[in-house]
Parts: C-alpha cells; sequence; structure tokens
C-alpha cells in the first residue's frame, strides 16, 4: 500500500511537531454493488497507530464512515531523536508501514 | 367527504407526528453517545468539530476537532469519537491520544450519507466525557447505493 508522510526532519525539544499521513486505499464500504448486483465486500483500513521511540502517541481506529485515501493530520510532542513508526492493516489482513526519522535539537 | 368526516380522519394529525419523530432523532444520537461512553454523562463543551458548512459532496468531508486539554499526565485526552448518526455505521472513528501528543487534535476526511450533525466525544484522563457538534449540509450524499 502506498503512503505518504510529513514529519518535520528536525525539532525543537518541547515543539508540538504536525504529522500527516495519507494511505492510498479504496476504502471499500460494502454498500457499492457492481454491474450483477453483487456487493463488492467491505474492506477497509481498521486500524493505524503510530509510535515514536517505542511508545505508541496516536491511534485510529475506523470504519466505513472515513472517506476513501484516508488521510489524518495529528501532532506529537517532539521529546527525543528517534524514529516515527505508522502502521496500519485493512479487513483483508494486508499490513503497511511507514517510518521516519526526527532529529530533535535542544 | 364532508368537513366533518374530513377533520375527524387522520389527516389533521399529522402535523403532530413531526415533533415526537424529531424527539425520536435526538434519542438515538444520546443512544450512540451513551454506547460510546459507556452510560456515564457526556457533558456538552470543551470540544470543537471544525467542518464546512456547505459540502458539495459526502464522499470526503474534512473534519478537524479540537479538545481544549493542557495535555499533561496528569489531565489529558484520552480518546475522541466521531459520530454520524444517520450514517450506516454511526461510529465514524475514534483516536487515542496521550500526553505524548502535545496536543488533543486531529483532522480527516469522512463520508456523510445524510444532512446532519456531525459529533464528537471526548474521553478525558479523569473520567470525564465531553461533546461538541456542527451541523454539515450535504448537497450529494454518500451511499447512494444503499438506497436503491
Amino acid at each position: 500500500m502506498l503512503a505518504r508522510i510529513q514529519v518535520p526532519s528536525q525539532a525543537r525539544r518541547g515543539e508540538v511537531m504536525t504529522i500527516r499521513i495519507s494511505i492510498q486505499h479504496a476504502m471499500e464500504t460494502g454498500y457499492r454493488l457492481d454491474d450483477f448486483g453483487r456487493a463488492y465486500p467491505k474492506n477497509v483500513i481498521h486500524t493505524l497507530s503510530c509510535h515514536y521511540g517505542g511508545k505508541e502517541v496516536f491511534r485510529a481506529e475506523m470504519g466505513s464512515g472515513i472517506a476513501a485515501n484516508p488521510y489524518f493530520e495529528f501532532y506529537v510532542l517532539a521529546e527525543q531523536s528517534g524514529d516515527l513508526r505508522f502502521e496500519w492493516q485493512d479487513d483483508s489482513g494486508v499490513r503497511g508501514a511507514e517510518r521516519a526519522i526526527v532529529q530533535v535539537v535542544t | 367527504m364532508n368537513r366533518r368526516t374530513f377533520l375527524s380522519s387522520g389527516f389533521c394529525a399529522l402535523p403532530w407526528c413531526t415533533p415526537i419523530a424529531w424527539a425520536q432523532t435526538e434519542t438515538k444520537r444520546e443512544q450512540f453517545m451513551r454506547e460510546v461512553s459507556g452510560g456515564a454523562v457526556v457533558n456538552p463543551g470543551r470540544v470543537i468539530v471544525d467542518t464546512p458548512t456547505l459540502a458539495d459532496n459526502g464522499h470526503s468531508i474534512p473534519v478537524r476537532i479540537t479538545v481544549e486539554s493542557p495535555m499533561t499526565p496528569e489531565d489529558y485526552v484520552q480518546r475522541v469519537t466521531i459520530l454520524a448518526e444517520r450514517n450506516p455505521r454511526p461510529i465514524v472513528a475514534s483516536f487515542m491520544f496521550s500526553p505524548a501528543s502535545g496536543r488533543a487534535e486531529v483532522m480527516t476526511r469522512i463520508r456523510l450519507a445524510d444532512i446532519q450533525d456531525v459529533v464528537a466525544v471526548a474521553q478525558l484522563s479523569n473520567g470525564t466525557y465531553w461533546y461538541g457538534q456542527t451541523k454539515v449540509i450535504v448537497t450529494e450524499l454518500a451511499c447512494l447505493e444503499e438506497v436503491r
């Protein structure tokens, strides 16, 4: 699964960093029908988590109410240099991951 | 049909049905809020739901939720849940925060199946629940296939 993340490469200690993530996914609701009247099975990304320095700082649990190609913007407090790990999984069991390194200066 | 039979028919009772139906949708929302809070009282305030007032289509509506909180280890927002009571699945998403979030704010894009209030319920670390809401007018609805 393709994803784009936007994380500041450098931040001051105590600064609130803006994190943006966009994942390419159809977020199939289960209500859409094909040409034969059969419903496409529901397949959405149900969990997205963000770990910073091994600690979970943000987590999203969602259903079919999130628009296709889900996009999230959230905030993380810069404490120490380390990596931000993003992980997500959809209903069909497909997992995705992405990481970014943040340099924290004092 | 003369005037007397017309008046005694059910037609004149119609306007009285409307407030009852409206009251029922209110309890439906309260029911979802109770489901989210596990029976605890959900107070109005502290949560700001920022959406466009008019959305051209319901497939992708930007929503920004801000909760007033110092986000310290003693007092922080644990969870924020987005509710859209007239969607086929009313619990849209929930977001977990921690003091390491720094700010209890999240932005995403949601689907809406009808003109409705988008409600956000926040659970604080002290065990209290707060909510905020905004009405969104959608001109072209999502989930049209369901109606077919």
